[in-house]
């Protein structure tokens, strides 16, 4: 069942650029378990998009089967949603992108979704720059039928059932970098303040942004030694950088320590602040990238923030040259060529 | 020897080898038939290969226009040694068996019952070429100038095509001439000519045209506006996209920018082809994806969401023969029962048959306009036969003032001046609700679309009553795609025979020409060409005006007949199935064998003692 929220509009409540308040950007009340991540991310995503001020009916948000892929009913309740079948987002996602390249594309999967039966799906969309935010709700197991191991899950663990995972997990920013993702990152649902400018950075940019966010699921696998449970990651959560995210034209009002900061100006004149750096790491170098994930790994540090941003990033409608217009709003005026053609293409076949 | 005397009535066989460009000389070959005003059938049959293995042309020329295939062949041409035990058996006694005598022919070649005629098209081309390639291209050049000679094709046609060919290449138009000369001249030379099986020119095409199938559905598509196409390559629909891509980006580009009114994605399976076809349609833009039998049982999972969901989308299934990869270049009607019931639950697919290539670009631009007003998948189903083999059309039409039916779309404005938005509400008693694009309205018409069961404001729900609710709602929608889907074609003013015959797609060539030979043995029957599953009440009407109805169809388990029985809710003994599932396209001769087979003998009789009396 889905709770419809009251809403009670507090006259005063602050509202953001374009005249919405926050609960404008929220949906449902959520049927998750208490203290699931996945209702933190939610949050998140809630929060940028009030402080990005985006339309709401501007944003389409999408996702697979799963508890995470439940989540768009949780915010958002006045944009369109799109909840596919088990794996296949990423085509639907595509698709609706090519149709209307006008909208904000929101997709949300989880790592059973995207890491098992939608990986190939996930590749390819990554591969065509499909210009969307792909959110991976990762907890490394199967919360919705029960907490069977994932293809995140580390090796070694137990599933709730008791099975023991003999293989590696697979890492999904690893894997992103390695097939030439143009914006990477990672964070945990309980780091809001590194989540909230990630997502919003990823919304501006022009491409397939990836975010393998780590969102522990407290009823099947929230063990200590768990590389998904709250305990584990806050004791090992490692950043790239702290982040900050300006949108254009917004004046700058945070200082940072020279030397110790990086500035990633987006096409549309937003800017991405980074500061705190990792050394030898610069988000425009991938190759810096892996070798800092590596290092992470080895240590068994959860890396999160920032990895990986390509400036001059190409989304596919500029790849396949469509034109400005969205391709949905064309109609037999500037689509059919009429019967006079018609006769020529007969004619050449006589 | 028996004597085979035809005149604009023959089979001729082409034995190729793949990859050596034989084509171009065949097609030239039916297409000058064709601009001598007599109809022509070429069918292509070829191998799963890129290079190496044999392939055949076959062309089937009858004034009368009879373009099913037929057995036996009056000419063949063989330039393959690989299979040339084969080809010889396949003459038809009295029948032309034209072979390169550059090299001796073998004894065990020989029949005595057929004519050989020799022509050194190897010897030729050494001697009047020097690169290979050439010597490969013109020796296939050759022997249709040597069968101009033997079956009086008009010179003049040949060069006429040649030109045209040529048109950006002049300078290949001269060795071509050359090739049709060095052929036509040595069989006057030689031989006695023309053959007493020859053509002569007629007015029996008018303004129709030759084309294939699959190029038809391209068309169709482009006039259709599609703008979003989505595939994986796959045997035999592949072309369709090809063709889709060529005259889009010939129609379809933007004037002042260069930039394309379309996207075409080669997915990277049919999976996600799929996906794409329900994103972009759920966004609002019409959209298409092409595939055969393979592709659409990895569809079947999103064929079902988007029956359940009720989004538009069109799907173009180019069967092919057997289950799994089967036969992947031969032809079928396999796909009946695995399209019309895809996926699991209680799903159901509108199909539309078409039998000719205007059919193709018809039935494509109306899927567009089906799909968006029911709001549901609607699968063209062509054949490898429809698809890739050129047919004799009638030209294609196009009304400039007709308009795109986009459906039950609701507007901002629409939006605004409704209670409350309801995606699955049947306010029109039709069963088709109103559905709303992505960013239509700020804060009305959102909804959340899901695979999963919901109440009529699109919100998750498993209460049985809603669901049931639901899925009868979707069955209401079905009967009213009875009124939109094509009606199917009857073949008489009264159905007044006892005998019915249902027949669709390509089968139709062969079953009007099984008519018509029955017609004049004396058994006279009704027949109905099926266009579209729904099934309407005329379908109905036609088997019960009869005692049993003929059902005809190029597949081993009768699944048309298995759908009327279960659609109709038929006694299963009324419908006598006629299957033809070999691969290769059915034949008039077969059908009117297997019709004999099943029609009572005192029957038989009767009728040719009842062709004058009415039957009551
Ligand atoms: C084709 C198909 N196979 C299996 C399922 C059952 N199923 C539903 S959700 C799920 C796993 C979800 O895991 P994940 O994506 O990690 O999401 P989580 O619940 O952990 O957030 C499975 C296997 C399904 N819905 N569809
Ligand atoms: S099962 Fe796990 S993932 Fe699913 S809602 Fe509960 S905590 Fe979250
Ligand atoms: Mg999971």
């Amino acid at each position: 069942m889905t709770y419809i929220k009251p809403r009670f509009r507090h006259p005063e409540l602050p509202k953001n650029k374009i005249g919405f308040a926050k609960a404008d950007y929220e949906g449902a009340i959520s049927t998750l378990c208490g203290g699931c991540g996945h209702d933190s991310i939610s949050a998140a995503i809630v929060q940028a998009c009030y402080e990005l001020s985006i339309e709401p009916h501007k944003l389409a948000k999408l996702s697979g089967i799963g508890c995470s892929s439940k989540t768009p009913t949780y915010f958002l309740s006045n944009s369109h949603g799109f909840n596919a079948v088990h794996g296949r987002m990423p085509s639907i996602a595509t698709g609706a992108n090519m149709a209307n390249r006008d909208l904000i594309y929101l997709g949300v999967s989880g790592d059973g979704d995207s890491a098992s039966i939608g990986m190939g799906q996930f590749v390819h969309a990554i591969r065509r720059n499909v210009n969307m935010v792909y959110i991976v709700m990762n907890n490394g197991c199967y919360g919705l039928t029960k907490g069977q191991n994932s293809a995140t899950a580390d090796i070694g663990s137990l599933s709730k059932g008791g099975a023991v995972n003999h293989y590696p997990a697979i890492d999904l920013v690893g894997l992103a970098l390695e097939l030439g993702a143009t914006f990477v990152g990672r964070s945990f649902s309980g780091d809001k303040t590194q989540l909230v400018p990630l997502i919003k950075a990823a919304m501006s940019h022009p491409g397939f942004a990836l975010l393998d966010v780590v969102s522990p699921c407290v009823t099947f696998n929230n063990k200590p030694e768990s590389t998904k449970s709250y305990d584990y990651v806050r004791a090992h959560l490692e950043a790239t950088a702290t982040i900050d995210f300006v949108p254009e034209k917004e004046e700058i009002t945070v200082n940072y320590p020279k030397g110790k900061s990086a500035h990633v100006e987006l096409h549309d004149g937003s800017i991405i602040h980074l500061h705190k750096l990792a050394p030898n790491w610069n988000p425009t170098d991938r190759y810096s990238a892996v070798n800092r994930l590596l290092e992470a790994k080895m240590k068994g540090e959860v890396l999160t923030g920032l990895l990986y941003i390509d400036p001059n990033s190409q989304d596919m409608h500029e790849l396949e040259n469509t034109i400005d217009q969205p391709l949905n709003t064309l109609r037999e005026k500037e689509l059919c060529p009429g019967s006079e053609a018609l006769e020529k293409i007969n004619a050449s076949f006589r | 020897m028996e004597h085979i005397r035809a005149i604009n009535d023959l089979v001729v066989r082409f034995a190729n080898v793949n990859g050596t460009g034989s084509a171009s000389a065949n097609n030239m070959f039916a297409k000058a038939i064709f601009r001598m005003g007599i109809p022509v059938s070429p069918k292509n049959i070829f191998p799963s290969n890129i290079q190496g293995l044999p392939t055949w042309y076959e062309v089937r020329i009858s004034e009368k226009g009879y373009l099913g295939r037929r057995e036996g062949v009056d000419l063949m041409v063989c330039v393959n040694p690989q299979s040339m035990a084969r080809d010889v058996e396949s003459v038809k006694p009295g029948g032309y068996f034209v072979y390169d005598n550059t090299k001796k022919l073998h004894s065990e070649f020989i029949r005595e019952d057929i004519h050989y005629i020799g022509i050194p098209m190897t010897a030729i081309t050494m001697k009047h070429y020097s690169d290979p390639r050439q010597r490969q291209l013109f020796k296939n050049v050759i022997y249709v100038g040597a069968l101009s000679a033997l079956l009086d094709i008009e010179m003049d046609v040949l060069k006429g095509l040649i030109e045209g060919q040529f048109q950006r290449k002049q300078k290949l138009i001269a060795p071509n001439f050359k090739a049709l000369e060095l052929g036509e001249s040595y069989v006057k030379e030689h031989f006695q000519y023309p053959l007493d099986i020859r053509l002569e020119r007629r007015d029996n095409v008018g303004d129709q045209i030759l084309i294939d199938g699959n190029t038809a559905v391209a068309l169709g598509a482009v006039y259709g506006g599609a703008t979003v196409a989505a595939w994986y390559p796959i045997t035999p629909s592949t072309s369709i996209v090809g063709a889709f891509e060529k005259y889009a980006n010939r129609l379809r580009k933007d004037p002042e920018t260069g930039k394309s009114r379309y996207a075409i994605v080669q997915a990277e399976d049919e999976l996600a082809a799929m996906g794409m076809v329900i994103g972009a349609t759920w966004n609002g833009a019409r959209a298409f994806t092409t595939t055969s039998g393979p592709g659409v049982s990895l569809m079947s999972e999103f064929l079902g969401l988007a029956y359940f969901a009720e989004i538009p989308a069109v799907l173009v299934n180019v069967q092919r023969g057997g289950p799994s990869t089967g036969m992947p270049t031969r032809t079928q009607q396999p796909d009946l029962i695995s399209s019309a019931y895809a996926s699991h639950g209680d799903t159901r697919h509108v199909l539309l048959f078409p039998s000719t290539p205007k059919e193709c670009f018809d039935f494509t631009a109306q899927a567009f306009d089906l799909a968006d007003r029911l709001q549901t998948p609607i699968i063209l189903m062509s054949d490898l036969d429809l698809g890739m083999n050129d047919h004799v059309s009638p030209p294609f039409e196009w009304d400039d003032g007709r308009q795109y039916d986009l459906g039950k779309v609701l507007s901002a404005e629409d939006l605004e001046n409704i209670e409350q938005f309801g995606r699955y509400l049947d306010v029109d008693g039709d069963g088709i609700p109103y559905r709303t694009i992505p960013g239509t309205h700020p804060t009305k018409g959102s909804f959340f679309t899901r695979g999963t069961s919901k109440d009529e404001y699109a919100r998750y729900t498993e209460n049985g009553a809603a669901y049931v609710r639901n899925v009868d709602r979707l069955l209401k929608k079905w009967e009213t795609a009875k009124k939109h889907v094509p009606a199917p074609e009857l073949y008489q003013q009264e159905n007044s025979n006892d005998y019915g015959l249902i027949f669709f797609g390509t089968t139709t060539y062969a079953a009007l020409e099984a008519m018509e030979v029955l017609g004049e043995k004396g058994i006279k029957l009704d027949a109905l060409r099926l266009r579209a599953f729904p099934f309407n009440e005329t379908v109905r009407e036609f088997i019960a005006d009869h005692k049993q109805v003929f059902v005809v169809e190029q597949n081993r388990d009768a699944q048309l007949r298995s759908i009327l029985i279960n659609e109709l809710d038929l006694y299963p003994r009324q419908l006598i199935p006629i299957l033809n599932y070999d691969g290769q396209p059915i034949t008039a001769d077969t059908i009117e064998q297997l019709i004999l087979s099943h029609y009572p003998q005192e029957k038989k009789h009767d009728d040719i003692h009842q062709t004058q009396v009415p039957a009551s």
